[in-house]
């Protein structure tokens, strides 16, 4: 690990300050401290959070407000969030282990970096780590890369689940910048593409701090984390699905879907969840959903099977979310 | 800065690069805490902060200020064992022993937490009980491997204290 500065901030304001002069947040520290070992990131300065008031799980109007420091473990296991998030308590789940869990947090999880091979060998090339230096995945060995929404310069995916959840939900992320002004993303629009840029994860600018993550009033309906792997525990998703699917009277009334795995975003088309509203649920319909899906996909080599992994994923979501069965 | 480890109170002054798991090791002396990946991904250095389970190579010693850290060696030691470790002997929870400190740390955490009913990955209804079948424990504690392979060992050891503690 290089040498760095190491300060504790002991409010939001000194935070957001030390932020300002480039220190770098460290919260449960599981990715950022594995990355600096590797040297893949190498901070100056790490400014620590974890003694901010940014805990807590609580009401916000008819929604709930998930505070940025709370702990992965926490939030799957509130009764609110597994109650009527149930989603999102599934997807944090499906992630990682309970050692992790208890150390990630809210804003940590959503700021993750990818976990392309060459991204973490820091002798390849890689656009990502090194801008300009070009991109190993493309023409080199790429199981887990994406297929949609990729660039010349960069097809690596996000590899979170929490945030596929958050982006099903249509949650925001409340975000304190530089200047010490309040503004809120969406998750849908909290990561990028990769485009020109694929150092850059996400829309945070220098010195922007995380605060919190707010759900809307719960969705209800049916909700549903799938997430196909290599191993069935302990290992990211090459595919994963959120749905939030609300059925009356047999035909679908309301639906909400995410992806992950796929794109170098928690990935949600508008365009399906219109297509699936008020329609009545069979295989065709699955059908059309993912060729909206997949209408721009595109595979690398080595990821070729997650285009039909992604259709039959989608198609047995939509099943079992609009099926009989409980 | 001053924290707890096993119950004594210490100071770390050192540089802030060092992680809990060198710390406990190289400074402290508790040599039970093991180093496999140093990346997370094994579980072998698990240990307590304040009762919960966490990755020691993940984290730094300078960011526990005030913390209650517990080891295995805070847990039992061989003429006062924690009953989880008296069950992981007596069923053969081990072979060479290396990931056995952080199973145990892992097995006590994990009981706690399923005691205040948190629900799994594999838990069919997460708003119901918490049942701990051996799916289950298998689920929770996948974040400590075991290259010896010990694994249902290692469930029937924590299936008994389980039992007992009902
Ligand atoms: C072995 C292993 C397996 C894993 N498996 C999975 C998996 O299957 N699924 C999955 O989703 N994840 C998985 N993870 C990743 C894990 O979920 C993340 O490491 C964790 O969520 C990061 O949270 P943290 O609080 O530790 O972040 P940190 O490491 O502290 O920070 C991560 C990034 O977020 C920034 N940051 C933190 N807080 C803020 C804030 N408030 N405002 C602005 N920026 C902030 C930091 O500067 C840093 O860039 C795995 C990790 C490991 C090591
Ligand atoms: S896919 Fe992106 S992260 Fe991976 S090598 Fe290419 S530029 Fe780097
Ligand atoms: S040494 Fe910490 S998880 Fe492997
Ligand atoms: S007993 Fe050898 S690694 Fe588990």
């Amino acid at each position: 690990m290089r040498p760095f500065l190491y300060s504790r901030a002991d409010g939001l304001d000194h935070a957001v300050q030390l932020a300002r002069e480039g220190a770098r947040p460290i919260a449960g520290g599981t990715n950022l401290l594995d990355l600096m070992k590797l040297q893949i990131e190498a901070p100056e300065r790490l400014v620590d959070i974890n003694r901010l008031p940014l805990g807590g799980i609580e009401p916000d109007g008819e929604g709930v407000r998930i505070g940025a420091l709370v702990s992965n473990s926490a939030c799957a296991a509130d009764e609110r969030i597994r109650r009527d998030y149930p989603v999102l308590s599934r997807a944090i789940l499906a992630g990682a282990t309970f050692q992790l869990r208890n150390k990630a947090t809210t804003a940590g999880n959503l700021c993750q970096r990818t976990r392309c091979y060459y991204f973490y060998n820091i002798d390849t090339p890689c656009n990502k780590r090194r801008p300009g230096s070009g991109c190993s995945a493309i023409g080199g060995f790429n199981r887990i890369h994406a297929i949609l929404g990729t660039s010349d310069a960069c097809i690596a995916t996000y590899p979170g689940d929490m945030a596929v959840a958050l982006a099903a939900l249509n949650a925001q992320v409340e975000i304190t910048t530089a200047q010490g002004r309040k503004r809120h993303v969406p998750v849908r629009g909290f990561h990028r593409l990769p485009g020109d840029t694929p150092e850059k994860d996400n829309v945070l600018e220098p010195g922007d701090m995380i605060t919190a993550v707010a759900l809307p009033p719960p969705a209800g309906g049916r909700q549903i984390y799938r997430k196909v792997r290599e191993r069935s525990s302990y290992a990211f998703a090459l595919v994963s699905i959120a749905a939030v699917v609300r059925m009356e009277g047999g035909k679908i009334a309301a639906a909400s879907l995410a992806f992950g795995g796929l794109a170098h975003k928690p990935w949600h088309d508008p365009r399906i969840d219109e297509l699936l509203a008020g329609a009545m649920p069979s295989d065709a319909l699955a059908d059309k959903a993912a060729d909206l899906l997949l209408e721009g996909a595109q595979g690398y080599g080595d990821n070729d099977f997650k285009i039909p992994l992604a259709r039959r994923a989608l198609k047995a979501v939509l099943r079992e979310a609009t099926g009989d069965a409980a | 800065m001053p924290l707890t480890i096993n119950g004594t109170e210490r100071t770390f002054d050192g540089d802030p690069r060092t992680t809990l798991l060198d710390y406990l090791r190289r400074d402290c002396n508790l040599t039970g805490t093991k180093k496999g990946c140093d990346h997370g991904q094994c579980g072998a250095c698990t240990v307590l902060i304040n009762g919960q389970r966490i990755n020691s190579c993940l984290t730094l010693a300078v960011m526990h200020d005030g913390d209650a850290i517990t080891t295995i060696e805070g847990l039992g030691d061989p003429q006062n064992m924690h009953p989880l470790q008296a069950a992981f002997v007596r069923h053969d929870g081990y072979q060479c022993g290396y990931c056995t400190p952080g199973q145990i740390c892992s097995a006590k955490a994990m009981l706690d937490e399923a005691a205040l009913g948190w629900p799994s990955f594999v838990t069919p209804d997460i708003t119901g009980e918490v049942r701990l079948t051996r799916d289950e424990i298998a689920e929770r504690m996948s974040g400590n491997l075991c290259r010896c392979g010990a694994y249902s060992n290692i469930v029937d050891a924590i299936v008994e204290i389980m039992e007992a503690q009902r």
